[in-house]
């Protein structure tokens, strides 16, 4: 079997799984067993189909494959019932038990792919059982992977599974698209579970941690799905074009050996050209089209930044003005922070350096890492190095990364090396 | 975010207790490992250390090795043990220790781990 056969079966696989679980939970009304079943179904089929060929009717063989495991399942847990109440004369017949029907019956007319999306993402559940949930159930990952994609053991991941499906059971959330009035507010969990998935890969994207980086595939994988069952949602594109357009860059964000690169010194030649045209597209059209949010303002930021040939080129004025409206609909001081940066370059440091004083009496960032890294940067373009070299290594004490650490002290070093 | 759990405990104070408070104090750490792990939030049912005195404390200097006995009980606390927790936020993984029963006879450093994953800056 080639490589290419693989990655066909498991791309096929991962595409299949939300209908065929949605299937399943129409058809015998119990998520968990079914997702339990679901998971089985797709390791038989990736053992069995590059041996033996793709069925015809994959999508088919996946539901007849779970429904039969969920079928034995039920009869064993009925097995074990009826022998725990052996004391009771009346024995159910066989009949009684869950046959598995053919696929036939089973092949849902319509797409349950969303109503999976929000039920993973329901607010009842943490929001680490929402990301497992999710990758699982819709993307059709299993724990194990998922496990190393978040640098947990498996048995983390089980847990937070089984604990998720508890509540789900426990709250009787009903598998249905949440009420109409509900529904915004619901999606915008979903958007988060994903973003938070882009953002979990996308800030380990070198060395040894390259299978994190998957999560950012999956994570666009899955946004995309959302994108076809809600085309017209400005949101939904919004973040897609953020995803591909912050991942465009991902090969020049880290020198081989892992440490960070800064926007303004990457290889522009590296970034995506085709995630960059996607994204590009996405952002222009929905900005025209579709109510504003957030994502799409985020998006629309990343865009400037991905249109410059050069660093130098970079229209700062319009970032800026995209920085003001983002603060206006949905203020929080990481983005005031942001704007900091585009302040400076259109105004000069020190009305960059006068707007993060402002942030020192907000306990929500002061404190943070990245307060104390953008002054630093700003106090060097400024030209007063001692300060900047104090506030990099602060930085550097405060991060909790690494290769973020590795680079302030870095900065911080090189303003030392100039000054003498 | 990924923690560790440091327990410091002061040599001795483990033999001070009644064996009453012993068991007690040990089913209500075996009840907190339980409830956290099986939130998703507890990592590995944490370690355990021997006394200190039954360990050895090696520096190289000028690239010779010097190894020693111990440490011995001088420090007032020790580090008798720790475990892992990942969670959402330090307030949220302060607000499981403070359920360690250990944090209430001794005490519980709570300590980031650095992330081997960064941002852009």
């Amino acid at each position: 079997m080639t490589q290419q056969t693989a990655r066909g079966i498991e791309d096929l696989l991962r595409q299949l799984v939300p209908q065929v679980l949605g299937a399943l939970v129409r058809r015998y009304d119990n998520f968990d067993l079914s997702e339990d079943a679901v998971q089985e179904a797709l390791l038989a089929a990736a053992l069995q189909w590059p041996e033996e060929g793709i069925p015809d009717n994959p999508r088919g063989w996946l539901i007849t494959v779970a429904a039969r495991r969920l079928a034995d399942e039920l009869r064993s847990a009925q097995a074990r019932r009826r022998r725990e109440e052996r004391a009771a004369a009346q024995v159910p017949s066989d009949e009684q038990v869950e046959q598995a029907p053919d696929a036939e019956h089973l092949v849902p007319e319509e797409d349950d792919t969303l109503t999976l999306f929000f039920l993973c993402a329901h607010p009842a559940l943490s929001a680490a059982s929402q990301l497992a949930l999710t990758l699982r159930a819709v993307g059709g990952l299993n724990t194990g992977e998922i496990a190393r994609a978040f640098l947990v053991p498996e048995a983390t991941i089980a847990q937070r599974i089984s604990r998720a499906k508890k509540s789900i059971k426990a709250s009787g959330i009903p598998f249905n698209l949440p009420p109409e009035a509900e529904r915004a507010d619901r999606l915008k969990v979903v958007l988060h579970v994903l973003y938070l998935i882009f953002n979990e890969g996308y800030t380990a994207s070198s060395g040894p941690d390259l299978q994190r980086s998957e999560l950012t595939s999956e994570a666009i994988r899955l946004t995309r799905e959302i994108r076809r069952l809600l085309p017209e949602h400005g949101e939904v594109a919004g973040l897609l074009a953020l995803m591909l357009l912050t991942d465009a860059r991902r090969g020049a964000r880290t020198h081989a050996d892992g440490g960070l690169v800064q926007l303004a010194e990457q290889d522009r030649g590296l970034w995506n050209r085709s995630y960059i045209k996607e994204g590009l597209a996405l952002v222009t059209d929905s900005l025209a089209t579709m109510p504003l949010g957030p994502y799409q303002l985020q998006a629309a930021i990343a865009a400037v930044h991905d249109e410059a040939a050069r660093a130098e080129d970079t229209d700062w004025p319009q970032i800026l003005v995209l920085y003001e409206l983002l603060e206006r609909i949905s203020p929080n001081p990481m983005i005031t922070l942001n704007r900091a940066v585009a302040v400076a370059m259109v105004h000069g440091p020190e009305a960059g350096l006068e707007l993060l004083r402002t942030l020192d009496d907000d306990d929500r960032i002061s404190g943070h890492h990245r307060l104390d890294a953008v002054r630093a940067h700003l106090l060097e373009i400024a030209g007063d190095h001692a300060a900047a070299r104090a506030s990099y290594r602060t930085a550097a004490r405060r991060t909790t990364s690494l290769p973020e650490q590795r680079y302030l002290e870095a900065r911080a070093a090189r303003l030392k090396q100039d000054s003498q | 975010m990924k923690y560790v759990a440091l327990v410091y405990s002061n040599p001795g104070a483990f033999e001070a207790l009644s064996q009453t408070e012993r068991d007690e104090m040990m089913s209500e750490a075996d009840a907190y490992l339980q409830e956290f792990t099986e939130s998703g939030e507890l990592l590995s049912g944490g370690v355990a250390l021997a006394d200190p005195s039954t360990g050895k404390t090696v520096r190289v200097r000028n690239g010779l090795p010097a190894v020693t006995d111990g440490p011995f009980a001088e420090a007032k606390e020790q580090l008798a043990g720790y475990y892992v927790l990942d969670t959402e936020s330090l307030e949220r993984a302060t607000e499981i220790v403070v359920h360690d029963p250990a944090a209430r006879f001794w005490a519980v450093e709570v300590r980031p781990i650095m992330d081997v994953a960064g941002a852009e800056m």
